[in-house]
């Protein structure tokens, strides 16, 4: 099953989205979040990112949401810093939806590309109609 | 005794943690305000993990990347920690530096900076110090200038590439949410930025 691993700068915000996606995609025990940093304060932490990638893969790949700026920046260093090979890719996607998206198309056993493009796709879903 | 390539690291760090405030209210006025209280948390760490006695210059430069990269949190802590690591590329197997070696560290630095923010001179960001402030190094070194005129013309280029970005719109990071209201304020990271160059300067010039 894809893993997947949610970044943001707020430990809480990760760990939020985390349980929400959980409601939906409880098969999927690959879901892990990295928010924040080490002492618990605002930011992105690529080493913990990296770890979150490693713990998330189970050979089939792991899709890695995030929300702003630095988010993605701190995913694109840790995945450059994985030691094994692991299939990796980021969702141009909005870090909640994109992650229910992500989680609930994982447990369908879809690949890494698939789970990537249910996230995408949640970019442009409109809410209000 | 320590080694200079600690002394220099020193230097920096110390002068952005002197700065913490200013960095952190520049940052206020246009973006999430913790600019510099993430860079002297960074560097508060690299001083402490730093070993004090390394000549192994790359060593130590990959060693500061690596803790700002874990450190810092903002978007600084991914753009400085590129920077040293790319700038400990550059630096490999030495345990001296000659003005050239200066270019191609500026060369990496940018490549690396540019690579990870996927940002452009011209944007209200840290490459509006350094890219000039790479250029007049470079004509100078290549003009046959000393080292000390050379980073004496790195740096003004530096300090005014901060004022060039306060006639421009943010359009990288958390300032471009503010539009032409970014307009007037000076780059905080470009800011961060032009500090490390004035400080390596003043450690090389003594």
């Amino acid at each position: 099953m894809v893993g997947i691993v949610i970044v943001s700068h707020s430990c809480k915000v990760a760990e939020g989205i985390y349980d929400l996606v959980m409601q939906m995609a409880s098969e999927n025990d690959h879901i892990f979040p990295a928010g924040g940093l080490e002492d618990g304060s605002i930011g992105t932490d690529a080493f913990k990112i990296r770890e979150a990638i490693e713990k998330a893969d189970t050979g089939d790949g792991v899709a890695v949401l995030a929300d702003l700026g630095s988010g993605i920046m701190s995913a694109e260093m840790a995945i450059e810093m994985l030691e094994d090979d692991i299939s990796v890719r980021i969702a141009d996607a909005p870090v909640l939806e994109g992650a229910v998206s992500a989680a609930v198309t994982s447990t369908s056993g879809a690949s890494l590309d698939e789970v990537i493009e249910a996230a995408e796709e949640a970019r442009t879903a409109s809410k209000l109609s | 005794m320590s080694s200079k390539i600690y002394d220099c690291i020193e230097k920096i760090g110390n002068c952005i943690i002197g700065n913490k405030e200013f960095l952190t209210e520049l940052d206020r006025e246009i973006g999430d305000a913790d600019h510099g209280i993430n860079m002297a948390r960074g560097f508060t760490e690299v001083l402490a993990v730093l070993p004090k006695d390394s000549d192994n210059i790359s060593e130590v430069l990959k060693k500061t990347g690596m803790t700002l990269l874990s450190k810092v949190g903002g978007a600084s802590g991914p753009l400085y920690g590129t920077a040293y690591m790319q700038a400990a590329k550059a630096c490999a197997g030495k345990t001296a530096l000659a003005p050239e070696d200066g270019k191609a560290i500026f060369e990496a630095v940018i490549a690396g900076i540019q690579k990870r923010g996927k940002a452009v001179r011209g944007e209200k960001t840290m490459l509006d110090a350094i890219i000039p402030a790479s250029e007049a190094y470079s004509a100078a070194i290549d003009g046959g200038s000393s080292i000390g005129e050379a980073l004496d013309a790195m740096c003004k280029a530096a300090e005014e590439g901060v004022e060039y970005t306060k006639t421009i719109i943010a359009t990288k990071g958390r300032a471009s949410y503010l539009g032409e209201r970014s307009i007037g304020h000076q780059d905080p990271g470009a800011t961060s930025a032009t500090y490390t160059m004035q400080m390596i300067r003043d450690f090389i010039k003594g």
